[in-house]
């Protein structure tokens, strides 16, 4: 009888597992460390360094969200997801949070059941290819062959644009990224293509740099954002204002080294976003100094914009889109009130 | 047992709770209701948890248009065709390389097998290098090789190299002149019909012939002449009604002619060498499972090595050959889904890449490419069962 109940006991356990909807809040700061589906290794988004250190503009959305929720901004796992892996490693609850330079699209919105949190990069796709082939356009690649990543909206767009061009295409698809650099380096194809600030990442990776151009056609908007699952509000508020409260901090002039001086600050906008006013921080579910510890441990949106993919890295992309609204760009959150 | 409960004759009294059938089929009765229950509620559980995180939602995709180009494809598909139009473009290039690789795999594996037991020691030793290190390396790496060697090695476009006979090659492929019928070449096409059924038709005759008199034909050459030189004549005849397109250099790519892609090439020639390292052990067991003494018998009959091998030893080896040949076409096609490593367009590749990601239906489409493999994999050693049977020692 003790062996019958010891199985309907273990039965039972197997089928108590509920889908982890929603309490991700409670959950994460039960656990103490927040699960974070990332890039496999795209720089300047998600790449571990050479000493293990994740660094990247989705791997710091992912080190704000720790910092607001849990005051420390390495209390993160970071999970390396496939594009083809990252929507059912969210759905299923294994991260809490999707930062992988995912395309914000209408289907994945509904359909998949995911809440895109805002866009921490405004991105369009574009082409690599040889200075060789003394192409200009896009529009002169009739009949090219061009190597891709599949599972990507981009492996879309580019069937779309040939098509709406009418002009011949040869696609080569690949499960990896890697691959379909590696295979458009060996000379496979005439013409690599992702989103632009991939192409100046995975450029640095080529052989011989010098030799490849980015075309100026951007073929497509690509909004790429944190995404959390449907039916967890809370949640969701927490990972979006988290973003807000970077670009924020940039617009109120509030950085990584001025925040105890900005503390004192007389402004009543700082005062609120860094928790000397108000409570919104308990609003949110979070501590009053969410926001003082996003800016203070991570930076604001135009700091990490700056150190992973702007003047201060490799890559030196410009900001474009990504500016302040302010300033001539996109970049835009709602204010703290 | 129930004998000797009657030659026992049980006493009366005994309750029917403690008659051992009774317990042991209620036993039975319960195991089965709590496995079934068991089965229910996990599927039960399961259903619900995936719609709750919205990972199921039914086969509705399949009508959908993909939006997405196949590198090759056997059937016409463009990017506004449906996701089922892609999984049969998938399907067939799966089944294409699966079924060439599986006829190159057989022929090298069965002359690396008799090489092996050459008696020439620098044949057989070179046989034994073959199958150590091909047998002994990981299929995957295998691939990846000769893909990025096959890639790395092969000239750009502006220097492709042009072989006489109208073929190019470079790193965009392999492209051959494809051969075009011009009016007349139907009777060519019914001449070799009536070629190919004529030559069944002697060969039975003459078998019969065989049967009753022991008169041998020329079968060889008679077929030969039916299938090969009548359409030819004919062929001649007509005019030559076949011209052949030939691959043209464009600004990036060759157009015209046949393409064979890099990624089909590596994958086939990935598959059928590695397979065939397998098959050639199982074909030199099977050989070496014949005993001797059956060819020292046939040699004292009186009959030449070439019927004694063709009439004695294979088909008795055969017998030990096929159930393990079944196992090596089996893996060679599930092996096929490696092809996901290269790029190459397969089943897996199109179907549970591609279109996985783009619908986001990973229980629906994992489901349905596992009953696709399942599918072939029966098919094939159904076959291959039915081969095995006629083979099989004919007791009487």
């Amino acid at each position: 009888m003790k062996r019958v109940l010891s199985v309907v006991a273990l039965t039972a356990a197997i089928f108590a597992v509920q889908s982890a909807s929603a309490q991700t809040l409670k959950q994460v700061k039960d656990r103490g460390i927040l699960n974070c589906g990332s890039n496999t290794g795209l720089a300047g988004f998600g790449l571990p360094d050479a000493q293990g250190k994740w660094t990247g503009l989705d791997v710091d959305t992912c080190r704000a969200v720790a910092a607001a929720v849990l005051g420390d901004p390495n209390k993160v796992k970071f999970v390396p997801l496939s594009a083809k892996d990252r929507f059912t490693a969210l759905q299923s609850g294994e991260v809490d949070l999707l930062a992988r330079n995912t395309t914000w699209t209408s289907s994945r919105d509904t359909q998949l059941g995911l809440n895109f949190t805002g866009v921490n990069y405004y991105d369009g796709q574009g082409f690599l290819v040889r200075k060789g082939l003394k192409v200009n356009s896009a529009l002169e690649l009739n009949e090219a062959s061009v190597c891709v990543q599949q599972g990507t909206t981009t492996e879309l767009n580019l069937a779309d644009y040939f098509r709406a061009n009418n002009m011949k295409l040869k696609t080569v698809t690949f499960a990896s990224s890697d691959e379909a650099v590696k295979a458009y380096d060996s000379g496979r194809c005439d013409a690599f293509t992702t989103d632009a600030s991939g192409l100046y990442a995975e450029r640095l990776r080529l052989a011989t740099p010098g030799d490849h151009i980015v075309l100026p056609e951007i073929i497509s908007k690509e909004p790429l954002g944190p995404a959390v699952r449907h039916g967890d509000d809370q949640w969701f508020d927490v990972v979006k204002w988290t973003l807000f409260a970077m670009i924020n901090a940039e617009e109120l002039g509030i950085t990584s080294k001025n925040t105890d001086e900005m503390l004192k600050s007389s402004s009543p906008d700082v005062k609120r976003l860094l928790g000397a006013e108000g409570a919104f921080g308990e609003q949110l579910g979070l501590g009053k100094d969410w926001a003082l510890n996003i800016v203070k441990m991570v930076g604001n949106y135009g700091e990490v914009f700056d150190r992973n993919v702007g003047a201060g890295s490799n890559l030196k992309i410009d900001r474009g889109l990504n500016k302040l609204w302010n300033k001539g760009g996109l970049q835009y959150a709602p204010p703290v009130r | 047992m129930s004998t000797e409960l009657k030659a026992g004759s049980p006493p009366a009294s005994v309750p029917f709770y403690n008659d051992p059938k009774v317990r042991s089929i209620a036993y039975q009765v319960a195991l089965c209701l709590i496995v079934a229950a068991l089965v229910y509620g996990a599927a039960s559980n399961a259903i619900e948890n995936l719609q709750r995180a919205r990972i199921a939602s039914g086969f509705g995709f399949w009508n959908n248009v993909a939006g997405f180009d196949i590198s090759q494809t056997l059937i016409s598909y463009s990017n506004v065709s449906t996701y089922g139009r892609a999984f049969w473009v998938g399907l067939l290039n799966t089944l294409l390389v699966a079924a060439l690789g599986i006829v190159f795999a057989t022929i090298l594996g069965f002359i690396v097998g008799i090489a092996r037991l050459s008696k020439n020691w620098l044949v057989s030793k070179a046989a034994q290098f073959y199958v150590e290190i091909i047998r002994n390396l990981p299929l995957l790496l295998q691939l990846l090789f000769w893909y990025n060697a096959v890639l790395k090695a092969l000239p750009d476009l502006r220097d492709s190299l042009k072989i006489p006979g109208g073929l190019v090659v470079n790193n965009r492929g392999l492209f051959l002149p494809a051969p075009q019928a011009q009016a007349g070449f139907g009777f060519v096409e019914l001449t070799f019909l009536f070629g190919v059924l004529a030559a069944i038709a002697y060969s039975y005759w003459a078998r019969k012939r065989q049967e009753q008199t022991g008169q041998q034909a020329p079968v060889l050459l008679v077929s030969l002449g039916l299938i090969v030189a009548l359409p030819l004549v004919v062929f001649l005849i007509a005019g030559m009604p076949l011209t052949f397109d030939y691959p043209q250099a464009g600004r990036f790519n060759i157009s015209g002619g046949l393409e064979i892609v890099p990624e089909f090439a590596a994958l086939l020639f990935g598959l059928s060498i590695y397979t065939a390292a397998f098959i050639a052990e199982v074909v030199r067991a099977g050989i070496l499972a014949v005993s001797h003494g059956q060819t020292e018998a046939s040699y004292s009959l009186g009959m030449k090595p070439g019927p004694t091998l063709r009439l004695i030893v294979v088909p008795q080896a055969m017998r030990v050959i096929i159930p393990p040949l079944t196992s090596q076409y089996l893996n060679l096609t599930k092996n096929s889904s490696l092809a996901v490593a290269i790029g190459y367009p397969d089943l897996v590749q199109v179907f549970t890449g591609t279109v996985l990601n783009q619908t986001g239906q990973a229980v629906e489409v994992v489901a349905i490419t596992m009953a696709v493999y399942l599918t072939i994999s029966l098919s094939t050693s159904f076959l291959m069962n039915l081969y095995n049977s006629r083979m099989k020692l004919v007791e009487r």
